[in-house]
């Protein structure tokens, strides 16, 4: 059994009771001391800022040309916090037990009280930062809400809330550069994680430019690289972003939790070519105002505004009486996809529900609703050439958000010392489902206020020890298999691009690992994936050279994603049970409903790699619910 | 449908590049530009060639990372448009098409159609920022800020530091995406206390990167896909003296 480190005391003051007692390292003490941050992401960035502002020597890493690139960037919709601004019965308990029930009670109370309770402080340094979220004319923060929840916690700025964030992280990351207390590393990928006598003591990066295969030391290292919905090729993320940090830690022993848990989120564009490369997102927002249908007749061949109102399904409000159109995304989701398997499906490949306007536009004028989601509708008319004003938009569920990662405990440092895990790379909040507006949240919360006190908590018992240096044989040897697997990559001179792979991966997810799951299903897919995979050692071909080279790039990351992808079914397929994001169609009720196993699953599966030709070996960390009830999750 | 590409192709940072063409059949109106890149990059591993490199990233406008001349326009024909938000029903069948890099001397090719703009992010830590560290926060809204100088302030915070603006001056200035920051900043009430020296440090390090100056004929606001409006270098101008006059 593996222990989380929960401090003791009431729910409410166990962060506080850490604080208090976490032993802290005297300034002069500070700069003796080197972090090795991957990722620049929200997470990233503020940890690595943070860290610097308070005197650490900081390296940070990240793939893309620019820290500000990172897919935070990507999130529209907004960042929740609890200051009740609305006077509508919000409160840290409150935004602790959405969450809590919204992951459908798969996640550690201690770590979710702690996310609601630094959420209002997340909000102050935004502000102060010069983040310019929506204002009401008397120059109040203005709010709105998500799914899962009855209060308007969400703060936002238009639909490019993690852009703005983003970019207070970035400068604030930039300032500590121009102090000369960080180093940024941009076009660098990790490609291993190093360690000494078991703690983790650097990485293997490389150079995205030179080719160059560089060693970097530090007395800890943090993956803040964001998650893993990649894996399924059409995706909502990012061309570049991928599992490969966490998961060479992964293979270094670090346990991987909630792998198969993977958000669908209800409302992106749906696929409607072959050589898609992207499924892009549409604000969960827009449900606040968008109603969304399908034809009751299966098979309406026609156009969206030529099916009357009488016979159009409204089925969230149908079957979700009381959240309605915003009813948590899993739930919708599925809700899309049972009408779309019964052939109530819209558009082209009649993959696609309604997502329509026209009664917010009587309402509220056009004008309103162009105020509030103006750049959203402009999206879909650049990418569909249709314009949403006039008609209903198509979306469908897409990969989007990994609840799983890294398992960590409250300190978010992962089963190796000296190694933690922060943002999306990282299990810890969601539970089975994350809810609108919390990634942001949890990103932020982890980097500015969390990592930061637990850091240094780890590192005060790090001062005594010698110093490592990148001369040590653990780097040596660590260099050595890097430079093999690319060696190997750019000598197999197959016939099948990395592409190739990962699409037929993705694919083969969707359908057998994806917004369902049966005991069938997972077994075809661990057979396939394990063929697939030895497909891959021998027909992948890389051309070019080992300099820049964006094919060499993928090759790893998808060589990653195959040996992932398989543990996602492991995972999918221990779990006999529904809950969140994991529906496994043996467990549902007569209605469609998610079957939740308290009695036997009532814990995070925690996995440890055993090589590659072993079966991942199962470790459990029971959840204790001390606070709140486990109930059944109803949004009827 | 069917186009002809000259597509721009430079091994290293100082070699010398040069215009190669390609025929690229069976590509799909539906397709975004990128993805029809990635096609011709899939016929090239067959054929056993390096493929194109381009810098790209979230595929949905905001990232910031790609970016490329089409037919001597930053980003394609359309307004307002990333490279990857743009989609081949913008071209017609049979076309003639080239792509280079976005050029300027101070964003070196790297590869192909890859840049290096980290000369964005020196000017951004020559002062685009507030100084408040974490921790330092007074409560949110005990700061307030008019519904109309929020907006204002977003406005030109939505820049997205593709670099379009330098690409398309003939003077390679990067005075629209500094003046879009100072200006997000000069805006608010935070960091007031800073912006003369935020002001005279970003324009002083936006000269030493080796961009030219500005010579008002806002073809970046043209070019740019946030829209950022060019007034934005006037108000750049305007507290740039005010700064200096500030400072003596």
């Amino acid at each position: 059994m593996i222990d989380a480190k929960i401090p003791e005391g009431n729910l409410a003051d166990k962060w506080s009771n850490y604080k208090d007692s976490s032993k802290l390292i005297n300034p002069a003490n500070r700069k003796k001391l080197d972090i090795i941050v991957v990722g620049t992401g929200l997470a990233g960035s503020s940890c690595a800022a943070t860290l610097a502002e308070q005197g650490y020597n900081v390296k940070s890493f990240c793939f893309q040309d620019s820290a500000r690139r990172a897919h935070s960037v990507a999130a529209q919709g907004g960042v929740n916090a609890a200051k009740n601004y609305k006077n509508d019965g919000d409160s840290v308990y409150r935004m602790f037990y959405d969450t809590i029930k919204g992951g459908d009670f798969r996640s550690r109370e201690a770590n979710v009280y702690r996310l609601a309770e630094c959420s209002m402080a997340l909000i102050d340094q935004a502000v102060a930062q010069g983040v310019p979220f929506a204002r009401e004319y008397a120059g109040y923060l203005s709010n709105r809400s998500f799914g899962g929840v009855q209060v308007s916690r969400t703060f936002y700025a238009r639909g490019q809330t993690g852009q703005q964030l983003l970019l207070g992280a970035y400068q604030a990351l930039m300032r500590q550069e121009s102090l000369g207390k960080v180093k940024t590393y941009t076009r660098h990928e990790m490609l291993d994680l190093v360690l000494v006598d078991g703690k983790a003591r650097g990485i293997i990066a490389r150079n995205l430019e030179t080719g160059e295969i560089e060693r970097h030391a530090a007395n800890a290292v943090v993956l803040a690289t964001g998650g893993y919905g990649k894996v399924y090729y059409l995706s909502t993320l990012a061309m570049g972003c991928n599992t490969s940090a966490i998961w060479r830690a992964h293979k270094k022993g670090a346990f991987m939790s909630g792998v198969s848990w993977i958000q669908f989120h209800p409302t992106c564009l749906p696929q409607i070519g072959e050589t898609q490369s992207k499924l892009t997102l549409m604000s969960e927002s827009l449900r606040n105002d968008g109603r969304i249908w399908v034809p009751k007749k299966a098979g309406d061949d026609r156009v969206p505004n030529e099916i009357p109102e009488e016979e159009r399904d409204y089925y969230l409000e149908r079957r979700y009486p009381t959240f309605g159109n915003l009813s948590p995304r899993d739930i919708s989701s599925r809700a899309a996809k049972e009408r779309i398997d019964a052939g109530c499906g819209v558009g082209p490949m009649k993959n696609a529900v309604c997502l329509d306007f026209s009664k917010a536009i009587k309402e509220q004028g056009r004008n309103k609703i162009e105020e509030k989601y103006g750049n959203l509708f402009r999206m879909y008319e650049k990418i569909n050439g249709v314009d949403a004003y006039k008609e209903p938009m198509l979306i469908s569920p897409a990969a989007h958000f990994t609840m799983g990662g890294l398992w960590v405990d409250y300190n978010l440092m992962t089963t190796i010392p000296g190694l933690f895990a922060l943002g999306e790379a990282n299990f810890s909040d969601h539970g089975a489902n994350r809810l609108g507006a919390n990634s942001l949240l949890q990103s932020c919360v982890d980097g500015y206020f969390i990592a930061p006190y637990t850091i240094p908590n780890f590192l005060s018992a790090e001062l005594k020890g010698a110093k490592v240096t990148a001369d040590h044989p653990a780097f040596d040897e660590a260099e050595k298999l890097v430079r093999e697997q690319l060696n190997r990559f750019l000598n197999v001179q197959g016939h099948l691009s990395a592409d190739h792979f990962h699409k037929t991966l993705g694919k083969l997810l969707y359908d057998k690992c994806g917004l369902s799951r049966t005991k069938e299903s997972l077994k075809q897919a661990i057979v396939e994936i394990k063929a697939l995979k030895k497909s891959f050692d021998h027909d992948l071909k890389i051309t070019g050279d080992d300099q820049v080279n964006s094919e060499l790039e993928k090759a790893g990351r998808v060589s990653d994603f195959l040996e992932l992808g398989e543990l996602m079914c492991y995972d999918a397929l221990q779990r006999e049970e529904s809950c969140g994001a994991h529906f496994r169609e043996e467990f549902q009720t007569a209605d469609g409903e998610a079957v939740r196993n308290d009695e036997d699953f009532c814990y995070v599966s925690a996995w440890e790699w055993m090589g590659e030709d072993s079966e991942p070996e199962l470790h459990k960390e029971p959840l204790v619910f001390e606070t709140v009830k486990l109930t059944v999750r109803s949004y009827k | 449908m069917k186009l002809y590409l000259k597509i721009w192709r430079q091994e290293h940072r100082e070699s010398k590049g040069d215009m190669v063409s390609y025929e690229v059949e069976g590509i799909s109106e539906h397709m975004s530009f990128l993805e029809m890149l990635d096609l011709l990059n899939e016929r090239l591993i067959k054929k056993g060639e390096r493929v194109i490199e381009f810098d790209h990233d979230c595929r949905e406008g905001i990232c910031g990372a790609c970016g490329m001349m089409i037919n001597g326009r930053a980003h394609g024909p359309l307004s307002g448009t990333t490279t990857c938000q743009l989609h081949m029903r913008s071209f017609k069948d049979g076309e003639t098409v080239y792509i280079e890099p976005f050029r300027a001397a101070a964003f070196p090719v790297l590869r192909d159609l890859k840049i290096d703009r980290s000369a964005f992010d020196h000017i951004i830590q020559s002062g685009g920022y507030v100084s408040a560290s974490t921790g330092q926060a007074p409560e949110s809204n005990s700061i307030l800020i008019a519904h109309d100088t929020t907006e204002a302030a977003f406005d030109a915070a939505a820049c997205i530091g593709c670099g379009a603006c330098v690409a398309t001056c003939k003077n390679s200035s990067a005075a629209l995406f500094t003046s879009a920051k100072i200006t997000h900043l000069v805006l608010l009430p935070q960091g007031k206390l800073e912006s003369a020296d935020r002001i005279i440090q970003m324009v002083n390090q936006m000269d030493e990167e080796g961009f030219g100056h500005c010579s008002n004929t806002e073809a970046c606001e043209v070019e740019c896909p946030q829209e950022i409006s060019a007034l934005h270098i006037g108000r750049m101008n305007y507290e740039y003296n005010k700064a200096l006059l500030i400072r003596k």
